[in-house]
């Protein structure tokens, strides 16, 4: 019985560290994908400009908020538009972009299918 | 005409690619935000600048005027730049020029303010840059334009001749 008891009590304090690193987690996964506009080319994660710094205590308010992952990347959109997100959307600006390399990738699979397979039957 | 045809492919594609980024190098690659739009403003809480009381940003932008809100700081090289013409825009009755201080210390902000004067009716804190944020801000000095609870201009970097005249054509 006595066992049980430090059981539920270490069980517990495992539970509380694996839910702050899953919270830091998703903190730190959004701060990568969100673009430092002061230092182009740099994540919020990477960068240690005032805005990012900045930026990154913001996400971790508004997850504390309780809004998701989705949520803030709206909210930062509407802020500062697309750019801030190193993973674009799906939209008709973007549709090139995403369907391009399906394109090539059946075009160029057609034509090795075509060279190579059909000339060997 | 296979044999022909496969080069004129080859030289169709070399000259669009080439094309693409011989147009791509001459486009900037600096992203700034668009500031041509009209947008609601933020809701937030802060505290007043050199005192411990709070204020609700819908009890300062209420009346039906121009407000200018204008994020500076102390150690902001090109707030100084900015000032004269600030303090020049603060001599106009139908605008209120709003502060927000921005990660700055305390005792320097004070002292900027005496040395330059203040054009601001009221100044705000921004302990941690978040409020900054709120408005779509990402740097010192922007300036935000609002007349009835919109966003109507945003400039973004030092005011200048150019962009106070333009201030003052739209308040007139």
């Amino acid at each position: 019985m006595r066992y049980h008891k430090y059981f539920i009590i270490i069980l517990f304090i495992f539970n509380f560290s694996l839910s702050y690193a899953q919270e830091k987690d998703l903190n730190n996964k959004i701060t990568k994908n969100l673009r430092c506009l002061i230092c182009q080319g740099q994540s919020v994660y990477d960068s240690d400009s005032e805005f990012a710094n900045s930026l990154k205590i913001l996400v971790k308010k508004k997850l504390n908020d309780g809004l998701n992952e989705k949520q803030i990347y709206d909210y930062l959109k509407n802020k500062y538009g697309n750019w801030i997100l190193y993973d674009p959307v799906f939209d008709k600006n973007t549709y090139f972009l995403w369907l391009l390399p399906i394109l090539m990738f059946i075009v160029v699979g057609a034509i090795i299918f075509r060279i190579f397979i059909l000339k060997k039957n | 005409m296979r044999i022909k045809f496969i080069p004129l492919f080859f030289l169709i594609i070399f000259l669009a690619i080439f094309f693409v980024f011989y147009k791509g190098l001459q486009i900037s690659n600096i992203y700034t935000p668009k500031d041509n739009y009209e947008k609601n403003i933020p809701s937030f809480n802060t505290k007043i600048f050199g005192t411990d009381n709070k204020i609700n940003s819908e009890k300062i932008f209420k009346d039906e005027k121009y407000y200018l809100l204008n994020i500076w700081a102390s150690w902001c090289v090109p707030c100084r730049d900015e000032h004269p013409f600030l303090i020049n825009l603060s001599t106009y009755k139908n605008i209120e020029i709003i502060g927000l201080n921005y990660k700055d210390d305390n005792y320097n902000a004070q002292k900027f303010l005496k040395e330059f004067n203040s054009p601001y009716e009221l100044i705000l804190f921004d302990v941690d840059g978040t409020i900054a944020i709120e408005w779509g801000a990402y740097g010192v000095p922007e300036s935000f334009l609002i007349y009835n609870n919109k966003i109507i201009k945003k400039i973004i970097g030092p005011l200048d001749k150019n962009s106070l005249d333009e201030i003052k054509r739209i308040i007139k």
